[in-house]
């Protein structure tokens, strides 16, 4: 059974296509690194997958509930951290949003400062608010966006924390990365891209665990 | 998956209360709409010396250009609020457009609502006309009237919402369309200040809201997921 089919996907922004026929299905319960340079169609097909975009060809199956974690945090400003997650807790249609907003800011450790407001918080501490947000709901498919990008040590301790048990809870993730070497300690399959075609996709291998830079040395034309 | 009908119409309640809750907190566009609909209507009581028979034969025109203004300056705010950190982006992946709409649309009615009750007595105390005789029905035909603004607004909002001259963009698109549905309010409440509406206008005004109501409610995925 798949949480996500997506079958010869394009995506064109005017004349340029951003995908070129990409198709991957990921199994439920994979972890999937997808992979690719700058410009490769990575958050183009995790906004498809997301249904944020639409394709200009082909297919795309979702099973199950989306959390989503973008390249924005995704959370209000003039909202406390306490009023955020409730909010995200109610629009997943949780029975207790307010009890789910506790015990999500309790793992990202902001309950300290539930009642403060998102603006108040430093970069750091609204980064943990975003990943309390979109592991709230306990979804069936995780779509992160370069969720490593940009994260103080602590942000990413408890990001790691919470895919562990995402996985440990039979979610599928799939994410975007620049961040080999964590992707593959994570991943249980791959994905590679390359100017929006789908070039490799399978599970990971040792040779990818040992040597990041094998991958792209194999199927890909970008060097190290 | 997104969710049906019932958990829609809820998410639809938990957006609308989430934009009138951060409003009130921030008060951006409750300020500026308030004050422009009260100022313009203290300038225009001082730019023309009108007899009470030409200031009742004005009323309803008057009124609506400004609860149309201030109409505009509530709804552009609508999909905007979103943009900060992408949380447009989030709104999408959760809870189907419809429901976005929706709640955004509650959310705009209730707030331009709020502007025209406190401007109302404003306009009856600088141009001498008694709103209380006929407060019933004018509350009716405002009701009927802002739905209309604010869901061809709230859809207009969420078309500009990524135009980086939206501020304008929005009220040259707005204003147009919303000729019959002003032309119908104006007709409206000229006749209940003066005492002979002919409430059977009034279907113009249900029509409107619901042909707009339903083209929104269809349209808005196409809309937002391009």
């Amino acid at each position: 059974m798949h949480a996500v089919a997506a079958d010869r996907v394009w995506k064109y922004f005017g004349d340029y296509p951003a995908l070129r026929g990409a198709s991957f299905e990921v199994a439920k319960g994979a972890c999937v690194a997808l992979l690719g340079r700058n410009g490769a169609g990575k958050t183009t097909l995790l906004r498809i997958l997301a249904g944020l975009s639409k394709p200009s060809k082909g297919e795309v199956a979702i099973f199950g509930r989306i959390g989503y974690l973008g390249h924005g945090i995704g959370v209000y400003d003039d909202l406390s951290a306490l009023e955020n997650l409730t909010l995200f807790g109610q629009l997943a249609g949780l029975e207790n949003p307010k009890q789910a907003a506790h015990e999500a800011l309790e793992r990202v450790g902001l309950n300290r400062v539930k009642d403060g407001l998102a603006r108040e918080f430093s970069r750091g501490m609204r980064q943990r608010l975003a990943i309390g947000r979109a592991f709230l709901h306990n979804p069936d498919l995780l779509l992160l966006d370069e969720p490593f990008t940009s994260l103080d040590d602590r942000a990413v301790a408890v990001l790691q924390q919470l895919l562990s048990g995402a996985r440990a809870r039979g979610s599928t993730i799939v994410m975007s990365t620049h961040q080999i070497r964590e992707a593959m300690e994570l991943a249980s399959h791959v994905a590679l891209l390359d100017r929006g075609r789908m070039i490799f996709s399978g599970p990971r291998n040792n040779e990818m665990l040992l040597d990041p830079g094998w991958l792209y040395r194999t199927y890909g034309d970008i060097r190290e | 998956m997104k969710p049906g009908l019932k958990q829609g119409l809820t998410a639809a309640f938990v957006i609308a209360r989430k934009d009138l809750r951060t409003e009130w907190r921030t008060r951006e566009s409750l300020n500026a709409s308030l004050s422009f609909a009260v100022v313009i209507l203290v300038l225009f009581s001082f730019a023309f010396d009108l007899d009470r028979e030409e200031k009742l034969a004005i009323s309803g025109g008057l009124l609506w250009l400004v609860y149309a203004f201030a109409g505009a300056l509530i709804v552009n705010r609508s999909f905007a609020r979103e943009l900060p950190n992408d949380c447009l982006e989030v709104l999408i992946a959760s809870v189907p457009g419809w429901a976005i709409f929706l709640g955004k649309a509650i959310a705009c009615f209730l707030l331009l609502l709020i502007v025209e009750l406190a401007s109302l007595p404003v306009f009856g105390l600088f141009y001498n006309i008694n709103v209380l005789g006929s407060f019933f029905p004018l509350l009716f035909v405002i009701a009927l009237a802002t739905w209309g603004i604010t869901v061809v607004g709230a859809a207009l909002s969420a078309v500009t919402v990524n135009v980086r001259l939206r501020e304008l963009m929005l009220p040259v698109l707005l204003y147009p369309l919303m000729i019959p549905l002003l032309i119908g309010a104006m007709e409206l409440t000229t006749g209940l200040l003066n005492g002979n509406a002919v409430l059977s206008d009034v279907r113009l005004l249900i029509v409107f809201d619901v042909m707009f109501t339903s083209l929104a409610l269809y349209l808005i995925e196409f809309i937002l997921v391009i």
